[in-house]
């Protein structure tokens, strides 16, 4: 036996689990796991101590911008797995959105390969949908799937053309391959630079109305819907889009969502007085929408929470808010902020672990996300009552981008294990017994 | 903070008499003559040495008004910017003989401004300066022509003038910021 | 008074008296022979337009001349700025010279709000964006008050492109906190959205819109508005809501009329309205003078002194 966590409160909704005890780890997998006594063998097993804490699996994020190739300014392969181990993630889904774009099996390998070397937890690379995201010409899917990605997204720069989406749909289905939308009427968004209403008028910006993700959830719903493909919404932010989401499920289609923690618990009003680190697309909505999203949380309407970790340079938000980048890094503070849900008694802790664990790994037809036997031991654990304030200076990530600056939080990941390793750990005092 | 009355409103009255005779005299009447107020006890001061003329010669003499906001040398120095006040011009001051009043002659920093102002409007034959009270302290080679009473002062003690215009009575007080100087 | 003029929406209202009380001073001094005051001597005002505009930096570059400050005059055509040096660069730059004005015209909205946080110098928004153009809404109070006497209870309506206009907000916010009584008349395409809680009415007819209207101010209708769907033609839009003598007869007999230029003839305004005497859009330009000065000398006083 390499390692032993005992006394945690072990929480994994994959098996149903919710109990005090132990999980054994051996050659880098999940040996066993039990809610009895523990039994060591003295002196050739690492005993881990996680009495008070937490166990979940390791989280899954399924949105996620690494930035590399091509972008290592803003972050890199190393620096953002970095961030997110300590955020509580062990796996990590990129978006393709490089230089060059990852729409290629040698991009896609590229990512793989640097992650095995250099990154602190799994990377799954995201093909894009068209070659170069332009939206005329699909990508090598196929070639891509077999070179690790895990789901095909134009993510930002949206398939305007409804035949190639359908054609997307259809086609991918034969890799079992989700397609991920940003669903984004761009013609409707007219280069807007945040949620159109009365605030936008008051602060002289250009308005993306709701509807322009409405109409887009829809299109691409009615596509699913025709075609049969697996079509998964990227960061649902508003009211509208989460009731489509919802009618498309009741009627039988196959559709899953995710929703970001910006969007549960932001509103466009962080915009007010043009700060940048609440400039992010989808925008941040009204306080309807706000609520909206939480409800399809709770029903089930939206299956996955993810980050959106879109990390920027310094540069790129210091400056006119129509030319600053969108994005919000999120790693860092993903688990804190939607564990708020469970605290203000939203979600069970059941219902939020499945969230950020199995479903987005069942979506992508990943074995992770479970504590099952056998798999690989990605684990974390967390102390759910200490108490921190968000400090972007105190990032891991390059990209400092931040709305939630100074929000006070409870409740974070103390040690992430990734493939029955130790990556990130709060401090040395928890590792006590010999790690 | 200690307070004392000075003058009176008759003492004033008779300052203002015996000011507006020395004009009379130094000017050999009041031809060509015009009285500008600095803002705002000086406004006042120069309607009354007006009305004082008027009673002793029979003759009307204008009385115009200036603002020196614009001209100040302290605007850096000071907290806020003084609130503009209307300056109210309707001679032509080219060739006339200018008195210009004000209540208190101190440092003559704002004369030294009253004057730049006064060039703004064209060219005077003279200026001349009639303060109600002098307390001292020039930080500019600046003379009063006619001075209401001459009191000395320390630089930790204020000198206000109290008009009817503004104020209940004619007075004159003498305020000491520290009283155990 | 904040170090900044801004925008006119976040302004106290006793600043907006306060500023346009002291440009009645500064309009005493312009009809004077000679027209300028030694009060800002040795400051230094920097005019930096990335839009190209006549009216608005000649009208601040002879209100800083006249108040005796130093200018200098950066004009950064918008085209060149995407390949250039970054806006925090720039300002870094110019406050390097030890300057004490910033006067910034943007397309962008919120610049001048992001260039007061970097900097030291008063900054005062000369338009940006679609948000704000403050001065020209106080000249406009100030030419109101000055017609009329005063602004509280007056029927104001403005007519035009409200969506794109920075001129329309800034008077919508100006006018409001000083008591008129604002309508908008804009086909629905050019009311943005929200509007509505800043106003009193908003018509679509100019005919029904004007009916006895004491003050009425005119957009510049832009060309490439029309290509934006907003309107299908100028020629369409002057049959509807051009102002014409005809349309001008319903309004109150004492009726000005504002432009705060450059005008359409013949698009949002018919020349014989632009020279009729309702109009007061050339003393609008002089008073424009005064109440930059007034704006220039009460921010100079509002900085942290040394």
């Amino acid at each position: 036996m390499d390692l032993i966590i005992r006394r945690g409160h072990i929480v994994d909704p994959s098996q149903g689990i919710d109990f005090i005890g132990s999980i054994y780890i051996e050659n880098g997998l999940i040996v066993k796991i039990e809610n009895t006594g523990t039994t060591v063998e003295p002196g050739i097993t690492r005993v881990l101590d996680a009495s008070g804490l937490y166990v979940f699996p390791g989280l899954v994020d399924m949105h996620a911008h690494l930035r590399e190739p091509g972008f290592e300014y803003k972050e890199t392969i190393k620096s953002g797995t970095s961030a997110a181990v300590k955020g509580g993630f062990t796996s990590v889904c990129c978006m393709p959105n490089t230089k060059p774009v990852n729409d290629n099996e040698t991009v896609a390998e590229f990512i793989v390969k640097k992650a095995l070397s250099e990154g602190f937890c799994n990377v799954f690379p995201i093909g894009a949908i068209t070659k170069r995201q332009e939206g005329v010409e699909l990508a090598e899917m196929g070639m891509m799937k077999d070179a690790g990605c895990v789901a095909f997204s134009d993510d930002g720069r949206p398939v305007t053309d409804s035949l190639l989406m359908r054609r997307a749909l259809e086609y991918s289905k034969v890799f079992s391959s989700p397609i991920i939308s940003h669903a984004e009427d761009l013609s409707l968004s007219n280069n807007g630079v945040m949620n159109e209403g009365y605030l936008s008028t008051t602060l002289g910006l250009r308005g993306i109305p709701a509807a322009s993700e409405v109409i887009a959830i829809k299109r691409d719903i009615e596509l699913a819907a025709l075609t049969g493909g697996r079509l998964h919404i990227a960061h649902c932010s508003t009211a509208g889009g989460v009731r489509a989401i919802r009618e498309a499920k009741r009627d039988g289609i196959y559709v899953t969502a995710e929703t970001c923690p910006h969007y549960f618990h932001l509103t466009e009003a962080e915009t007010g007085g043009y700060n940048t680190a609440a400039k992010v697309n989808p925008p941040l909505r009204t306080k309807k929408d706000v609520e909206a999203v939480r409800e399809g949380l709770i029903d089930g309407t939206i299956d996955v929470i993810a980050t959106d970790h879109a990390p920027h340079h310094r540069d790129d938000k210091l400056c006119e808010f129509d030319r600053a980048a969108f994005g919000i890094s999120g790693f860092e503070t993903a688990f804190s902020l939607s564990l708020a849900l469970v605290k203000g008694g939203l979600l069970t802790l059941n219902q939020l672990i499945e969230k950020m664990t199995i479903r987005p790994a069942q979506i992508l037809g990943l074995s992770k996300g479970s504590l099952r036997e056998g798999v690989e031991a990605d684990i974390v654990i967390a102390d759910l009552n200490k108490d921190f304030i968000v400090d972007p200076e105190q990032f891991v990530s390059k990209g400092k981008n931040t709305p939630f600056n100074g929000w006070r939080l409870s409740g974070m990941p103390v040690i992430t294990i990734c493939k029955g390793k130790v990556k990130y750990h709060l401090n040395n005092s928890l590792m006590a017994e010999g790690i | 903070m200690l307070t004392r009355e000075l003058l009176n409103e008759s003492d004033i009255a008779r300052m203002l008499s015996r000011m507006a005779h020395e004009i009379i005299e130094r000017n050999e009447g009041c031809e060509n003559v015009c009285i500008v107020g600095i803002h705002r006890a000086g406004v006042y001061i120069a309607r009354r040495l007006s009305e004082k003329i008027r009673l002793i010669e029979g003759v009307t003499i204008a009385v115009a008004s200036l603002d020196i906001s614009f001209y100040r040398d302290d605007l850096n120095r000071r907290k806020n910017h003084p609130i503009v006040r209307k300056t109210e011009m309707p001679i032509d001051i080219n060739d006339k003989k200018i008195i210009l009043v004000d209540d208190v002659l101190y440092t003559g920093r704002t004369i030294r401004a009253a004057m730049d102002a006064l060039n703004d409007f064209g060219r005077p034959a003279q200026i001349q300066l009639a303060v109600l009270i002098d307390r001292g302290h020039r930080e500019l080679p600046i003379r009063a022509d006619y001075v209401g009473k001459n009191i000395p002062t320390s630089r930790s003690e204020n000198i206000k003038v109290l008009l009817k215009e503004d104020a209940d009575h004619d007075m004159v007080l003498v305020i000491r910021d520290d009283p155990d100087v | 008074m904040d170090k900044d003029l801004l925008d006119i929406k976040s302004a106290a209202t006793a600043d907006i008296e306060l500023i346009l009380n002291t440009a009645s001073s500064f309009k005493d001094v312009l009809s004077r022979d000679i027209k300028k005051v030694p009060t800002l001597r040795g400051k230094t005002a920097v005019n930096l337009f990335f839009e190209p505009s006549t009216r608005t930096k000649t009208s601040f570059e002879l209100a800083e001349k006249r108040l005796s400050t130093d200018v200098i005059n950066f004009v950064v055509p918008s085209s060149s700025v995407a390949k250039g040096e970054t806006l925090y660069d720039t300002i870094k730059t110019i406050e390097s010279y030890g300057i004490d004005f910033i006067i910034i015209r943007h397309q962008f909205s919120g610049v001048p709000h992001f260039i007061s946080r970097i900097s030291k110098a008063s900054v005062i928004n000369a338009g940006d964006g679609i948000n704000e153009h403050p001065t020209q809404a106080l000249l406009d109070a100030f030419t109101i008050k000055e017609q009329k006497g005063t602004i509280a209870g007056l029927k104001i309506a403005i007519v035009g492109d409200i969506s794109h206009s920075r001129v329309a907000k800034s008077n919508i916010y100006c006018l409001k906190k000083l008591g008129a009584d604002i309508r908008l008349i804009a086909p629905h395409t050019l009311i943005p959205t929200g509007i509505e809680n800043d106003v009193t009415e908003i018509y679509h007819d100019i005919e029904s819109g004007i009916a006895d209207i004491d003050v009425i101010m005119t957009l510049r209708i832009q060309q490439e508005r029309q290509s934006g769907g907003f309107f299908s033609s100028t020629d369409e839009y002057f049959k509807f809501w051009g102002l014409t003598l005809k349309r001008l007869g319903k309004a109150r007999p004492d009726v000005i009329v504002m432009h705060p230029g450059p005008m359409n003839r013949g698009v949002e305004i018919a020349s014989e309205v632009a020279d009729s005497r309702h109009s007061v859009i050339n003393t609008q330009v002089t008073n424009g003078l005064a109440v930059r000065m007034a704006v220039l000398y009460l921010l100079d006083s509002a900085r942290p002194r040394k």
